[in-house]
């Protein structure tokens, strides 16, 4: 149960520049904790984010175990048409 | 409203402020591993500091979230413009944070995210520009641990 | 000169524990743990499109409308539309159940309606699915006052709670009182010790990385005091947050809320 939370202003005239915010539910396990009886926990982390502007990458992320838990970005980019945003999250475990 | 004459004075003391800060950068307090991260990067290019802005809370609740915000001075145009921004640190197990690659197409070059730190530590952005520059900023931050912490599970 | 010196050490060490039982806080005193957090932890609750917890809403309403048990029926199949049906009910809980004939906290009620109702299985206390439906009930509380207590029947529990809170325990001695009605204007280490008006459960918490119950909190605070901490659904466990909400009464509820 993957959950993503974006958020996009719905209406922008041309040329603004409009911030993005996207929330990804995913536990970010570093791959640096141990057990109890000291078994390493697998990596299970995001590692690549990405949004497309119909169909032009505008801005993309490489994480890495440092990101919080449930990754947070927000960036920018300019209104140049109406259209559709694309947002991909990949990771450990064919996450995406 | 201050006369015109007294703003671009005031301009010109923070631009020349600015010029001042355009040193080359120093690392030597840097761990290896954050060097050889940095380097991975950089290929070898001089990295300078100033056009990058690094805000980071100098006094962190709990270090497994938080916030920080990169946002680097640009136009943003085709001709000029932030290609992408780096975050490293210096005491987690790894020292890479984040790669981040924006373009003309962002408008503005920043992002922010929130991020883990396992201890008290300095920060450091690195940006690239499309003229092929690297410039940077660093940020303090001091981690306390929570006082009551659930045992781990 | 050193001895002097000492003397004033030994006289700041009496003074901080002589302290101790000092009242209630004052109803005009109360704070939300909200303006114990620093401005950028604030920011990150303030903002819905920022808050993590807003996540946990969101599965919250995917699961709403699930259907589940050998009823086949999903909450909304009887509530409709959590934004209209679920609005302010967070803020009277825990709540009074006649069948039980005792007060019962949010996380129960909707596992109560599960077994009831759904005829299903109970969620797991801390589940994702249960916090999860916990944050979108009381997502549709936010800015409701808390009315929990008022009940007469809850009197009682409420009294059992208030002498919860009150009561020294664990390997360190401390009351809840010692530290949320004495001390909450000081520190321990970093952290601010806070009033403990539990205003925004469940919550998001950074030191958790994810969500978690007034329950998880308070069994947080009693491992903290090396105390045996009560289970889910031991009486004393929702004797203590009732007690808690009825003393936060009239503060707003702010769920779901993020705390350090």
């Amino acid at each position: 149960m993957a959950s993503a939370l974006i958020n996009v202003p719905a209406t922008a005239k041309h040329g603004d520049i409009v911030e993005i915010k996207t929330l990804m539910s995913h536990i970010m396990e570093t791959g640096f904790r141990h057990t109890e009886t000291g078994a390493v926990v697998p990596r299970n982390i995001i590692t690549d984010f990405s949004c497309r502007y119909n169909g032009v990458e505008v801005f993309r992320a490489e994480l890495f175990p440092a990101f919080s838990a449930n990754p947070f970005l927000a960036f920018f980019t300019v209104a140049t048409e109406s259209g559709t945003l694309e947002f991909r999250w990949a990771g450990d475990n064919g996450f995406s | 409203m201050p006369e015109p004459h007294a703003t671009r004075r005031q301009f010109l003391v923070v631009a020349s402020a600015a010029a001042l800060l355009a040193v080359p950068w120093p690392t030597l307090a840097m761990p290896d591993a954050m060097k050889a991260a940095i380097r991975d990067v950089v290929k070898g290019a001089v990295v300078r500091v100033g056009k990058v802005k690094f805000d980071v809370p100098p006094l962190v609740e709990n270090g497994n979230t938080v916030p920080v915000t990169v946002s680097v001075t640009s136009p943003m145009t085709d001709a000029d413009h932030v290609v992408s921004i780096h975050i490293f640190n210096e005491k987690n197990p790894q020292p890479n944070v984040g790669n981040f690659y924006v373009g003309p197409r962002a408008g503005r070059g920043q992002v922010a995210t929130r991020i883990r730190l396992a201890d008290t530590q300095t920060l450091t952005a690195i940006a690239k520009l499309s003229d092929g520059s690297f410039w940077s900023a660093t940020a303090d931050v001091v981690v306390t641990l929570a006082a009551c912490t659930e045992e781990a599970s | 000169m050193t001895m002097w010196r000492m003397i004033g050490v030994v006289g700041l060490v009496v003074a901080s524990i002589a302290r101790g039982d000092a009242a209630e806080i004052a109803p005009d005193q109360r704070r939300s743990g909200l303006s114990f957090m620093a401005p950028e932890t604030q920011a990150m609750q303030s903002d819905d499109t920022a808050n993590p917890a807003m996540l946990a809403v969101l599965d919250g309403e995917m699961l709403w409308k699930q259907k589940a048990g050998a009823a086949n029926r999903a909450c909304a199949d009887c509530h409709g539309d959590a934004t209209a049906s679920m609005h302010g009910v967070a803020a009277n809980y825990p709540a009074y159940d006649d069948l039980l004939a005792r007060p019962v906290d949010l996380e129960q009620r909707i596992n109560l309606c599960r077994v009831r109702h759904q005829q299903a299985s109970p969620l797991a206390d801390e589940s994702r699915e249960l916090n999860a439906l916990g944050a979108l009930v009381a997502r549709q509380s936010r800015g409701t006052p808390i009315e929990a207590g008022g009940d007469v029947r809850l009197a009682p529990f409420v009294a059992n709670g208030k002498g919860l809170f009150m009561r020294r325990q664990g390997q360190l001695n401390l009351a809840c009182a010692n530290c949320h009605d004495d001390n909450w204007d000081r520190r321990l280490a970093g952290s601010a010790i806070t009033q403990a008006h539990p205003t925004g459960y469940p919550i998001y918490r950074l030191e958790w990385q994810g969500m978690g119950s007034l329950k998880r909190r308070l069994r947080s605070c009693m491992l903290g005091t090396r105390a045996a901490p009560y289970q889910a659904d031991d009486p004393e466990m929702v004797e203590l947050e009732l007690y808690l909400m009825s003393r936060a009464r009239g503060m707003s509820i702010e769920a779901p809320a993020v705390r350090p």
